[in-house]
Parts: C-alpha cells; sequence; structure tokens
C-alpha cells in the first residue's frame, strides 16, 4: 500500500515537471524575441561598428544551437536534454555551460537558505508554541512586540541596516560576497571560517526576519488547540505540564507548520534573488538576477527548471512524510 | 457521613464576565458512598459540568472556584498543592468525557495515551508489562487488545468511549465522574457503554457520579439523583422516589414530561426557559416557570432540607 502511494505520488512529481519543462520551452518563444541575434547585435554596438558577417554568424550560431530546426524538432532535442540536466552553454559566459554555473551556485544558497530557513523555524517554532503556553515565563511576553516588529521589516532592508552596522559602522563582519577575495576555496579551517564569517549578516537578518513568522503562526495554532477536547483530558487524566504541551499541544498545533516548512524549503532557490544581489553572495539568486539581466536565456531557463524540481521534490517529501506525522491523512486511497 | 468517599460542601464556581459575576455553581453540596451510583440531572446551562469539573479543580479563567469544598475521603482537595492535585486526577478521581468530544488525542496510539498516563503518575513498567496492562484494560472495557495499536480515527464512537472509559480505569481510582459519556451516541451503543461503565465499576468497587440530562438513562443506572436548576441543587432523592413521587415541582415536571408506554396523548414540556445566569430571578429561580409558586417563592429562596426520608428538596411548598 505505502509503495504504490509512493510509486503515485512519484508519478505525479514527473507530471508536474514535464509540464513546467514544457512551459519553460515555449513561453520564452511566445515572447518572439530571437536571444542569439539580440546578443550579437548588442555586441556589434558595443564594438561600434556594424559587421557585415552578421546574417552568417546569426545563421552558424542557431545552428549551433539548434534554432534553425523545426519546433517539433527543438522541443525533442530539448525534453532529452533536460533528462540529462543538459541546459546548454550560457550564452553570456560562453563556453561555460548552464549545469556548470549552476552546480557551483546551488551549494551556496542551500548552504545559506537551508540552514537560515530550518533555524528560524525550529527557533519560531518553539517560541510560538511557548508564547501561547499559560506556564511559560513571563518575561517571554516581551519578546512578542520585536519579533512581530522584526517580522514586518522586508529582510533586505534589515540587510542593509545591520550591514551598515555591523560591517561599516563597526567593521566586525566582511560585508560583500562568499568568501574573502583572493582566497583559495579549500577544506582548511581557515576558509570554512571565512566562509561562515560571510554568511552570517546575510543569514542573520533572514533568521531574524523569518523567526517572527514562524512564531506567529505557531502561537496561533498552539491557542487553538490548547482548546482542544483532548487537551481537556489530558489535564483530567492528571498527565504532567511537559507532557501535555510536547505531546498533546505542540505535537498537533506542529501540523500545518510541516507544510509550511516544506514549501519554504522549496522555495528557497527562487527565494533568494534579493538577499544574495545586497550581500553579493555567489548563490542562485544572484545568478539568476545577472542571467535575467544578461538576456542569458539558456541560463534562466535551466535556474527556472532547477526551482521548479527543487519545488516539486519538497512537496513529494512533504507527501511522503506528512502521513507518518498525522496519522489521520492515510496512504490509502479513499473509496 | 464519615463513611462518604466523596464529599462535596458549599462549592461555589464563579465566571467572570463583563457585566458581573455569574455564578455557575452555587452553595452545591452532596457526599457520595463507596459504591455509589450518583446522578446529577439538569437541562443545559444549569451547571452540572462546571460541577464535574470544579471536583477536579480544572476549572480555567475566566472561571474560578469561589468557595466550599471537596473531599476525598480525608482529603480536602483544595488544601492539595498544583502537582498533588495533578497526581490525585484519575488515581483518586477519574473523569470520562463527554462521548461528543474529541477527548483522544488524534495522532497518538490508544497505547501511548494509556501508557502516558500510567507514566505521568510514576508507574513506570517496562515495554512488555506496558503492553500486558494495556491488553488487559482493554479487555476490561470489551475491546480487542489490537485496538492498542489504533489511532483515535479508526475508532467508532462506541469504541472510543470504551477507550476513554480504559483510561480512566486504569490507576483503580476510587471515584468516577462521568459527564454525559453517552451523548452522541446511539441508543444501542449507549446501553453497551453504559453496561461497560456499570461492570467496570463494580469490578472497582469506584463511586461513580454520572452527569446527564437524560432521566430515562439516569433511572437505569443511578441509586441516587440530584437534580439541579440553575447551578443550585433543588432535589436530591433515591432514585426511585424521584421517580415515583417527586417533591420538586421542577423535578414533578421533569418527570412528567417524560414519554410512557401506558400514557397517551400530548407529550408534556416545561413553558418557559432556563433563566440566565447572570440574571437571576430573586427568591427561588424556577418561580417564573412554576404553576405552584406563592408570593413567598418570589421573595425568599429556598434552601435544600430534608423533606423524607433520605430525600432533600430545595422548595417552599415541599
Amino acid at each position: 500500500m505505502q509503495l504504490a502511494y509512493i510509486a503515485r505520488r512519484f508519478g505525479v512529481f514527473l507530471l508536474i515537471v514535464w509540464l513546467a519543462a514544457s512551459l519553460n520551452f515555449f513561453l520564452p518563444r511566445l515572447s518572439g524575441q530571437d536571444p542569439v541575434r539580440t546578443r550579437l547585435l548588442e555586441s556589434a554596438l558595443l564594438g561600434g561598428y556594424v559587421h557585415a558577417g552578421l546574417e552568417d554568424m546569426v545563421k552558424e550560431y542557431d545552428r549551433r544551437f539548434g534554432l534553425d530546426q523545426p519546433l517539433w524538432r527543438q522541443y525533442v532535442t530539448y525534453l532529452s536534454a533536460t533528462t540529462r540536466l543538459d541546459f546548454n552553454y550560457s550564452i553570456a559566459n560562453y563556453p561555460r555551460t548552464v549545469r556548470e554555473l549552476i552546480a557551483e551556485a546551488v551549494p551556496w544558497t542551500v548552504g545559506l537558505l537551508g540552514v537560515t530557513t530550518l533555524l528560524s523555524f525550529g527557533i519560531g517554532t518553539f517560541l510560538g508554541a511557548l508564547l501561547a503556553w499559560p506556564g511559560a515565563p513571563p518575561w517571554m511576553r516581551w519578546l512578542m512586540p520585536p519579533l512581530w516588529a522584526l517580522h514586518a521589516i522586508p529582510f533586505f532592508l534589515l540587510g542593509l541596516i545591520l550591514m551598515y552596522l555591523l560591517a561599516f559602522q563597526l567593521p566586525l563582519l566582511p560585508i560583500f560576497g562568499g568568501y574573502s577575495a583572493g582566497a583559495l576555496p579549500s577544506l582548511s579551517l581557515g576558509f570554512v571560517w571565512d566562509v561562515i564569517s560571510h554568511a552570517l549578516l546575510p543569514a542573520l537578518s533572514i533568521v531574524l526576519v523569518a523567526t517572527g513568522g514562524w512564531a506567529l503562526g505557531m502561537r496561533g495554532m498552539m491557542v487553538t488547540t490548547m482548546g482542544e477536547d483532548y487537551v481537556t483530558f489530558a489535564d483530567a487524566k492528571g498527565l504532567r505540564s511537559s507532557t501535555i504541551f510536547l505531546r498533546y499541544c505542540l505535537r498537533n498545533a506542529i501540523l500545518p507548520q510541516t507544510t509550511a516548512l516544506a514549501l519554504a524549503l522549496g522555495q528557497i532557490l527562487s527565494g533568494a534573488v534579493l538577499v544574495e544581489v545586497i550581500f553579493g553572495y555567489p548563490g542562485i539568486g544572484a545568478l539568476l538576477f545577472q542571467a535575467i539581466r544578461e538576456n542569458d536565456h539558456f541560463l534562466i531557463q535551466g535556474i527556472v527548471f532547477t526551482v521548479i524540481v527543487a519545488l516539486g521534490l519538497a512537496t513529494l517529501i512533504l507527501d511522503v512524510v506528512y502521513p507518518w506525522l498525522d496519522p489521520r491523512i492515510s496512504y490509502r486511497r479513499e473509496a | 457521613m464519615n463513611d462518604a468517599v466523596l464529599r462535596v460542601e458549599g462549592l461555589r464556581v464563579l465566571y467572570d464576565h463583563p457585566v458581573g459575576e455569574v455564578r455557575a455553581v452555587d452553595d452545591v453540596s452532596f457526599s457520595l458512598r463507596p459504591h455509589e451510583r450518583f446522578g446529577l440531572a439538569g437541562e443545559s446551562g444549569s451547571g452540572k459540568s462546571t460541577m464535574a469539573l470544579a471536583i477536579l479543580r480544572l476549572i480555567r479563567p475566566p472561571g474560578r472556584i469561589d468557595g466550599g469544598d471537596v473531599w476525598l475521603d480525608d482529603t480536602r482537595l483544595s488544601s492539595l498543592s498544583d502537582d498533588a492535585m495533578r497526581k490525585l486526577r484519575l488515581a483518586g478521581i477519574a473523569l470520562v468525557p463527554q462521548g461528543s468530544m474529541n477527548a483522544l488525542n488524534p495522532v497518538l496510539r490508544i497505547r501511548a495515551q494509556i501508557a502516558d498516563a500510567l507514566g505521568d503518575h510514576g508507574t513506570l513498567l517496562s515495554r512488555r508489562e506496558t503492553d500486558a496492562h494495556v491488553r488487559d484494560l482493554l479487555g476490561h472495557v470489551g475491546l480487542p487488545p489490537d485496538v492498542a495499536d489504533m489511532y483515535p480515527h479508526e475508532l467508532s464512537g462506541g469504541m472510543k468511549q470504551r477507550a476513554c472509559i480504559a483510561i480512566a480505569i486504569c490507576l483503580r481510582p476510587k471515584v468516577i465522574i462521568a459527564d454525559e459519556p453517552t451523548s452522541a451516541l446511539d441508543v444501542v451503543v449507549q446501553r453497551q457503554v453504559m453496561a461497560t461503565l456499570a461492570r467496570v465499576q463494580e469490578e472497582l468497587g469506584a463511586a461513580v457520579v454520572l452527569v446527564g440530562h437524560d432521566m430515562g438513562l439516569m433511572a437505569q443506572f443511578v441509586d441516587r439523583l440530584g437534580v439541579m436548576y440553575a447551578g443550585r441543587l433543588v432535589e436530591v432523592a433515591p432514585i426511585g422516589e424521584i421517580i415515583t413521587s417527586p417533591k420538586h415541582p421542577y423535578t414533578q415536571m421533569l418527570i412528567a414530561s417524560l414519554p410512557s408506554l401506558e400514557r397517551k396523548g400530548m407529550m408534556q414540556g416545561i413553558p418557559g426557559l432556563a433563566p440566565l445566569l447572570r440574571d437571576l430571578p430573586p427568591g427561588c429561580a424556577f418561580h417564573p416557570r412554576c404553576p405552584l409558586a406563592v408570593a413567598r417563592c418570589r421573595a425568599e429562596r429556598p434552601e435544600l432540607r430534608a423533606v423524607a426520608a433520605g430525600a432533600q428538596a430545595a422548595c417552599h411548598l415541599a
């Protein structure tokens, strides 16, 4: 039963990826722009003279990128290339491939956003649960206004403020980049610390903003759960306050939070554009920003596809894990 | 009175409300002998469920216990620390929740919900002992052992209620408070659940307080009945006496409204509505609906007093 359920979910996942890949293929072609011609014309104009052989060059590039083929053939080639994760060359960074560029950027984003998302989820959820709990220490109530004020600030704005305070006024942390210019990436302690110190500022701005959101959601769910009959009965059973808090209230209130966490994790590849651009972080968000500015169609396609796969994967994992978290969601198909 | 296992003396529960205090339970006293089945009947809002929670000291804000005492044997519950009171719940006085409630945690298996109760009361058992104990408890309430591995949503209403009874008896309490245990269950299941409750009560030798509004159920189950109206006990008497010769006009009309196999004709109800607790009429709270009311009823509140052997009523005319 369980296996059939997982297989079915995986089928849905493949369907979503195929649909997204097709949209990804057809939408840019509907725009009527010719990326090769635009690109070559730009270079030519930059050069300041008109190229006599421009048309020939366009034809040559079209042939090389397969753009002279009929649409259906291009589509088939595209699909088979996509299954091999081959997204062609980057137009702006030729001869580097899109796959290389994405593979370089993904670890930075996953490292920064993955850790901060999990961290703010953990802290925020637990704080939110305690904020709703009458047995929590009274000073915790003072945490609420600052948390929610921080939550209302866009994180790139908070990032700028933190950057001004902690990197410019008090130069404690590096202001820009994923690691110091000139440092050679290696697994040495020095380099690891260099990477961490560069990640601290963007991480801080994300965690400070996101924690309030998680806390707010969790507090609301806790208040609802604490009014449930089974919590009253748990009290009548003479259970310890800690048992009621963890196993009866928090355990139930956390269910909707988990859904939000899976979606948030799926979105980390696309959600970091602003932070990465502001902090000059070499992640996928900054790469996408650069690709859009430079009209690098293949790179944009590659990144969008990666983002879609990440979201689909997060949903797939959630679907598989959720029945285990909430036994009322059954693997069995409703009869 | 010293043979009483549970004594409630002058218990009052207030709810703070914007227009002032609302007295949900007002000066209620009764006592339970060991093995006795005592019924608390009344219509919605009469304070009977609040009574059940007040005995367990489980009234939450904006409600509070405003006075009176509850004694379990020689222990005065109001003098216990919060932790001692917590340990007394379930071990001394257990609650069987309303049948319409989702009293079981939806994400825990029945075994875990029983094991939680045992563990938090200091009964530390090995996995194997817990399994055996849970199987034994489920057997007592007529559930098959594999229910231990099920989640509440996999059980029917009657099975859930049996599981709740299994939890309630797991520490062999002296008093079981059953708060409308069969509401929302159909009559067949209702009968089975009540039979289960009666059986485990006899096995345990516990006393039972049955809270409810179903006079037919009360007549079948309890030994003695207390009738509540607007937060006060208006009549307490052995069940046979209450059914055959009720003393309080409210009880009389309640009994008269029961359908009967012998009599045919229009169903009789009690005209009017129960009064708002925050705006009680002066004198006897029942006088606006009472066909026998005299001038004294409007001015002076009747106290509960003995009117016959073993029977008490709060009525000037009784």
